[in-house]
């Protein structure tokens, strides 16, 4: 018996007859858990998110009631911003996209309650510039919340006033590291910020307090303040808590986004038995479970997973890829991790030389120039693999683009660094031979068109 | 403090003008549509700490107004906005998604990140080129076909890779593109 | 002059916290960072972004080190080790030390095998990409690519790719070159135009590996600060085009001067070598330049080589000119003096005379006939700009005020009117050309019956004197001269004046012998001396006593001409 969906996030998306307007929304119950948020006091559902264990869903997984926590509503003198982290641009993830397209008012709710809880009086949805419909669904959205009075001044009949606006990326990936998303927002290059001191929840925002939180987050808080925290954290698995969106994209025969409670299903269920399995009756070769920036996992790898048992002892498990529960500890426990909850998989007709020269040109592009290791290691490692798939490998390109990786993760302003450094790392580690064939020169791709990695023609033009 | 520009006139050291000229060089400026400067104020609004912050939204609306950014929008912009061109002009080259040359009327953006290029982007940016009749990039790594109908242009990741290969004609997303598709889609936005 | 930041220079109050730097335990002010920190222990953490004046970006990376905090037990005290030491837990991820502000119990490490590591990987990466330019760059000698790259990186480069490619020789203002292909990015010239200068003309264009530093097109970087971008600039990108080329900066013997373009007189380095000046940077003096200088000032020092200069004395007697040896010249200007009761003698002193020659003007003065000897001094007045430029373009009009040669410029129409009415018929003109800069028609000068000036370049004042005096440069000559603010400071001699020209102290001593007032002085020291035993407000004081910072006068300055 497969594993079911939890539609939590999902619950009315695609459902046939929802809409993304207010009315429907308000039909099917939409605001309630706004109206009663507003009966609470901000800290009482600031202690709700804390006991919830509820982890952000952007990509680093941090407590969010920590997160807030850090807010101190009594030391602070400053206003408190908000962010919503609609960049959505993580190679592999399309979850938030669902959400701001079908149901944007779940991200208001949930945003207007987050905004409450923390005394937030103006906040702002960073969306990725493509998304221009979505941009236009959300502007949409929050015209009709404040015709409701769910938005504006004195919302719902109390004395709580929250302005919301949207405002468009332009292209940049790294717009969703939260402090190159509050550069961006201040209207300047998307650098990131030095931690410390520009910690957002200190120096945010107009070097005020800011919260940034991602789509998922911010609509899980709705369901969190609807059920209690408490209740919220029975779904899952003890620190793993909620609903998890997951993006199943590449080599499988039904790719697509699910929703199911963090933890309770394996990797093998999702692919084989959600997704269809692999594409064409292939074989898996690889997969990337968090977005491109997750250490890649090899099929026929074997991990050591340490998990407490009911009665509170530890055991130790060894289990394969397909084994792995999907959930913030055990795919840490496998050496990556769930990120953005993008999952990408290779089949076993995939050169990994070539997806890996498709992933640098992309950390390459994206590199914002700042700081040293990442603006001149990524160019360079995309470089070293565009030359290995145009056959014009040299014997020590491996150990070149694992130490030249080495000396980035760690080092950088932000964690781009590690970004652009875990993909190379893990491809070079897991996937010996196929690099040490490029990189004797055998494996000459010239011929070729429509691979995943650039043409010798272009990698060479490029470079 | 005072500018320091304003130096000594008796001195050797001649400060030319720090405002830069709006001049005929930059190509034939642009009158606005009706609404424009309503439109910019308004977005300005937005930001009621700093103004700064309206940057790119007005970059959006100048682009959606006249297709590209003009050395007059970027002094326009800054202008508006209290700050110097080196300031709008930053933006301009650092977000992809600005351009500043005019481009084909139609524009294709294929995803060639990961996801798509397993499903097979690179063949489909290859055929777009090829029907589209596109020369070679330009230095956004946008190619327009001669008679500037169509611009081709390969993009990073755009949040859709469960129905790879995607692409952006325009404003528009379209999912699952098999190249018979995207002859039916060029027929459509002819 | 006020920088935006001070990170060298913390409050003075601020608490002392214990830090641990290489296993040494010593107390430091909170918050200081590691950088700064570091250099108080003499330890050196190899920087490129970060600039003690500067906004910290932490963006070249090439700072990081090693960080850990006390080792904490069960009940949150500290573990000590058996010297009773807090133990130290340290952090595994290496941090920047430009931005790692020291807290209570903080421990670095500079130089572990890990930060050592972390720089090698820096240095690998800055180089990639960066040109083979060393042998015609301007910068090498003093690079800190070039330096680091020694100390700090590997000795091959795995580097077998293309480098990317940038704009070379880009003209981005009046003075300033800018060479993009070796820019390492590190911002601090566009931090500086910004920050300190109020400037916002350059930034960053493209992204990742094709970032360009870039002035906006039409636009131009030539603020009057622009150079000490050049300074910052830790490579040769931004080079100043006076000096491009003109000389290898490790033949650049080093002196340490003042600049004499306006009255805050910034401290400098002066870069010569044998008798030529070939630049002029600023020297670090927090009380009144800081880091920095103004173009202006930076770029005035080249009428001191002007084919104009002064270098031989000469008497003229009708249309017939006579080059004199000083021990001839000396003796014929006191001999003329003397033909004139005081009444009939007036001075033209100069605010750009130092204190030494200032005073010796004045004993001259007084052998001469004291105040019925009418003088005053050329007041020379542009716009301050709240920066550094005073609104006094002289540099020691307090030190000719002190010695009471100055009256403000107010006496100079009295003076012209005395000379047109035949009332005054000799003159004595310091380091000033009447005609151009006071405005005085050569008609006046016709009148009198004897000009002697001592100056350095030919002017219309001096093809009428009857005695050309060749005098020194501020780069030739010791000396003091006090700045707008009130500070007493130093100039040293870099360079020898040319030909037969000759410092003005000892001019201005023989005269004042020749005209009977000798009285035993023979070095600058007892110039200095002398002038501090009669003037109160340098009681107490020595040439040597300055040192090379300066010091602020006690006694109260007069305050009009002050800065700003
Ligand atoms: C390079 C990079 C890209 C990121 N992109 C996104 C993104 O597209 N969307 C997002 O929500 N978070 C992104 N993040 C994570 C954010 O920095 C931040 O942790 C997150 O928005 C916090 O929200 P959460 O706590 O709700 O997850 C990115 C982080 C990095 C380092
Ligand atoms: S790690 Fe990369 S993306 Fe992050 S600040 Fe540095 S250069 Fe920019
Ligand atoms: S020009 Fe020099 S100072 Fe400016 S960013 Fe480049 S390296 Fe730094
Ligand atoms: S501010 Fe005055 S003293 Fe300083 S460098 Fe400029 S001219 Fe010289
Ligand atoms: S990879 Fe193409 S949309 Fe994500
Ligand atoms: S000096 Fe610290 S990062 Fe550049």
């Amino acid at each position: 018996m497969p594993v079911q969906e939890r539609r939590l996030i999902l619950a009315n998306i695609d459902r046939d007859g929802y809409t993304p307007d207010i009315d429907c929304y308000l039909r099917n119950g939409g605001y309630a858990d706004l109206k009663k948020a507003l009966t609470l006091d901000g800290p009482a559902i600031v202690a709700e998110v804390k006991t919830s264990q509820l982890r952000g869903r952007g990509g680093a997984g941090f407590s969010c009631g920590m997160k807030w926590g850090f807010i101190d509503p009594k030391k602070n003198t400053k206003p408190v911003y908000l962010i919503c982290n609609a960049d959505e641009s993580e190679p592999g993830t399309f979850k938030d996209r669902q959400i701001i397209y079908k149901d944007p008012h779940q991200l208001l709710e949930g945003m207007i309650i987050a905004c409450y809880a923390n005394n937030v009086h103006l906040a702002y949805i960073y969306i990725r510039g493509e998304f221009v419909l979505g941009a236009q669904i959300l502007e949409k959205a929050i015209a009709e919340a404040k015709t409701e009075g769910f938005l504006g001044k004195a919302i719902n009949g109390t004395g709580y006033d929250l302005e919301i606006y949207v405002h468009r990326g332009a292209g940049a990936y790294i717009c969703g590291e939260e402090t190159g998303l509050i550069e961006s927002l201040e209207g300047k290059r998307a650098y990131p910020r030095i931690k410390p001191p520009y910690f957002p929840a200190v120096l945010g925002l107009y070097m005020c307090p800011t919260i940034v939180n991602n789509v998922e987050t911010l609509c899980n808080i709705k369901h969190i303040v609807r059920m209690g925290g408490a209740e919220f954290a029975k779904i899952g698995k003890p620190n793993n808590t909620g609903t998890r969106l997951l993006c199943v994209s590449g080599d499988v025969e039904k790719p697509g986004y699910f929703e199911f409670e963090v933890g309770a299903l394996t990797m093998g269920e999702l692919i084989n038995d959600v997704c269809g399995g692999i594409k064409g009756g292939r074989k898996l070769k690889a997969i990337i479970p968090g977005g491109s920036s997750a250490k890649v996992l090899r099929a026929g790898e074997r991990y050591k997973i340490k998990s407490k048992k009911p009665d509170g002892t530890m055991e130790e498990k060894e289990i394969g890829l397909l084994d792995i529960t999907l959930d913030f500890d055990t795919l840490a426990a496998a050496g990556s991790m769930a990120g953005s909850g993008g999952i990408i998989v290779m089949d076993e007709t995939r050169d990994m030389v070539e997806c890996l020269a498709n992933i640098n040109t992309f950390y390459a592009h994206e590199s914002c120039g700042q700081c040293t290791p990442c603006r001149e290691g990524s160019l360079w490692m995309k470089k070293v693999t565009d030359r290995l798939v145009a056959g014009e490998g040299l014997p020590g390109d491996p150990k070149l683009l694992k130490t030249v990786a080495d000396n980035i993760a760690g080092r950088t302003i932000c964690a781009f660094g590690e970004a652009c450094a875990w993909p190379v790392q893990s491809f070079v580690a897991k996937f010996p031979e196929e690099f040490a064939k490029h990189a004797e020169g055998k494996v000459a791709t010239a011929a070729r068109k429509g691979t995943v990695a650039q043409e010798p023609s272009k990698a060479m033009e490029a470079a | 403090m005072s500018n320091p520009r304003a130096v000594d006139p008796a001195t050797q050291l001649v400060e030319p003008e720090h405002a830069f000229p709006v001049s005929e060089a930059h190509g034939a400026l642009v009158t606005f549509p009706t609404g424009f400067e309503a439109k910019c104020d308004e977005l300005i609004t937005h930001y009621p700490v700093s103004k700064r912050s309206a940057s790119l939204p007005l970059l959006h609306l100048w682009q959606e107004t006249f297709g590209h950014i003009s050395p007059q929008g970027i002094e326009w912009i800054a202008a508006k906005l209290d700050l110097q061109p080196i300031n709008i002009l930053e933006l301009v080259t650092f977000y992809p998604m600005f351009r500043q040359h005019p481009i084909g009327r139609i524009q294709i953006k294929v995803c060639r990140t990961l996801s798509c290029a397993l499903a097979g982007s690179y063949k489909l940016c290859d055929h777009f080129r090829e029907r589209c009749g596109t020369a070679t990039s330009d230095a956004h790594g946008i190619a327009s076909s001669p008679e500037g109908k169509y611009a081709v242009e390969f993009v990073e990741c755009i949040a859709s890779c469960g129905t790879a290969p995607v692409i952006m004609i325009n404003d528009d997303f379209h999912e699952a593109v098999t190249l018979q598709r995207a002859d039916e889609l060029l027929g459509k936005y002819d | 002059m006020k920088n935006p930041f001070n990170h060298d220079h913390p409050p003075a109050d601020t608490p002392l916290v214990n830090v641990q730097i290489d296993g040494v335990w010593t107390q430091m002010p909170k918050g200081l960072n590691a950088v700064e920190a570091a250099r108080r222990v003499g330890k050196f953490i190899p920087h490129y972004c970060y600039h003690p004046k500067l906004a910290i970006v932490g963006n070249c990376r090439m700072c990081l080190i090693e960080t850990g905090g006390p080792k904490m037990d069960a009940s949150r005290a500290p573990v000590l080790d058996a010297s009773g030491k807090p133990e130290i837990n340290w952090v595994p991820r290496p941090a920047i030390g430009c931005a790692t502000n020291l807290t209570e119990g903080m421990a670095i490490r500079t130089d572990s095998p890990l930060v050592q590591e972390c720089r090698r990987g820096v240095m690998e990466f800055l180089l990639i990409n960066h040109p083979l330019d060393c042998p015609i760059c301007d910068q090498a000698g003093e690079c800190k690519l070039q330096e680091y790259s020694v100390q700090y990186g590997n000795d091959h480069s795995r580097f077998v790719e293309e480098k990317v490619k940038k704009p070379k020789r880009v003209d981005i203002g009046e003075r300033i070159v800018l060479d993009d292909e070796r820019c390492i990015m590190c911002s601090r010239c566009i931090r500086f135009a910004k920050d300190t200068v109020h400037d916002d003309v350059l930034g960053f264009t493209e992204r990742g590996s094709h970032t360009t530093l870039a002035v906006h097109p039409g636009q131009r970087f030539d603020n009057n600060y622009s150079l000490n971008t050049v300074d910052i600039c830790p490579v040769g990108a931004l080079t100043s085009k006076d000096f491009r080329f003109q000389m290898r900066v490790w033949f650049l013997k080093e002196t340490k001067g003042i600049c004499t373009n306006c009255a805050t007189g910034c401290n400098t380095i002066i870069g010569s070598r044998e008798s030529t000046l070939y630049r002029m940077t600023p020297r670090e003096n927090e009380a009144v330049n800081s880091e920095w200088m103004c173009d202006q000032g930076r770029l005035g020092f080249h009428y001191i080589h002007d084919p104009k200069r002064l270098t031989q004395p000469i008497a003229r007697h009708g249309p017939e000119t006579t080059p004199l040896a000083w021990s001839e010249i000396i003796p014929q200007v006191a001999e003329r003096l003397r033909q004139f009761v005081p009444e009939q003698i007036g001075i033209v002193a100069s605010g750009r005379l130092t204190n030494e020659e200032a005073f010796l003007v004045a004993e001259i003065r007084r052998v001469l006939g004291g105040d019925s000897v009418l003088t005053d001094y050329v007041p020379r007045f542009g716009r301050a700009d709240g920066i550094l430029r005073s609104a006094d373009l002289n540099p020691n009009t307090h030190g000719v005020t002190l010695m009471g040669l100055s009256n403000g410029g107010a006496s100079l129409a009295d003076l012209r009117r005395s000379i047109d009415a035949g009332q005054i018929r000799a003159l004595v003109v310091l380091h000033e050309d009447l005609t151009a800069e006071a405005g005085w028609d050569g008609a006046t000068l016709q009148k009198l019956d004897l000009l002697v000036t001592l100056g350095l370049l030919q002017n219309p004042t001096t093809d009428r004197a009857d005695f050309i005096l060749p005098g020194a440069s501020f780069a030739e000559k010791r000396g003091s001269m006090i700045n707008g603010a009130g500070r007493l400071q130093r100039l040293n001699r870099a360079i020898p004046s040319p030909g037969q020209a000759w410092d003005d102290w000892q001019i201005l001593l023989r005269l004042k012998e020749a005209l009977g007032g000798g009285n035993g002085l023979h070095t600058i020291e007892e110039v200095f001396k002398a002038m501090a035993a009669q003037v109160p407000a340098f009681a107490g004081l020595t040439l040597s006593r300055i040192g090379d910072l300066g010091i602020e006068l006690e006694a109260a300055m007069p305050k009009e001409t002050a800065t700003e």
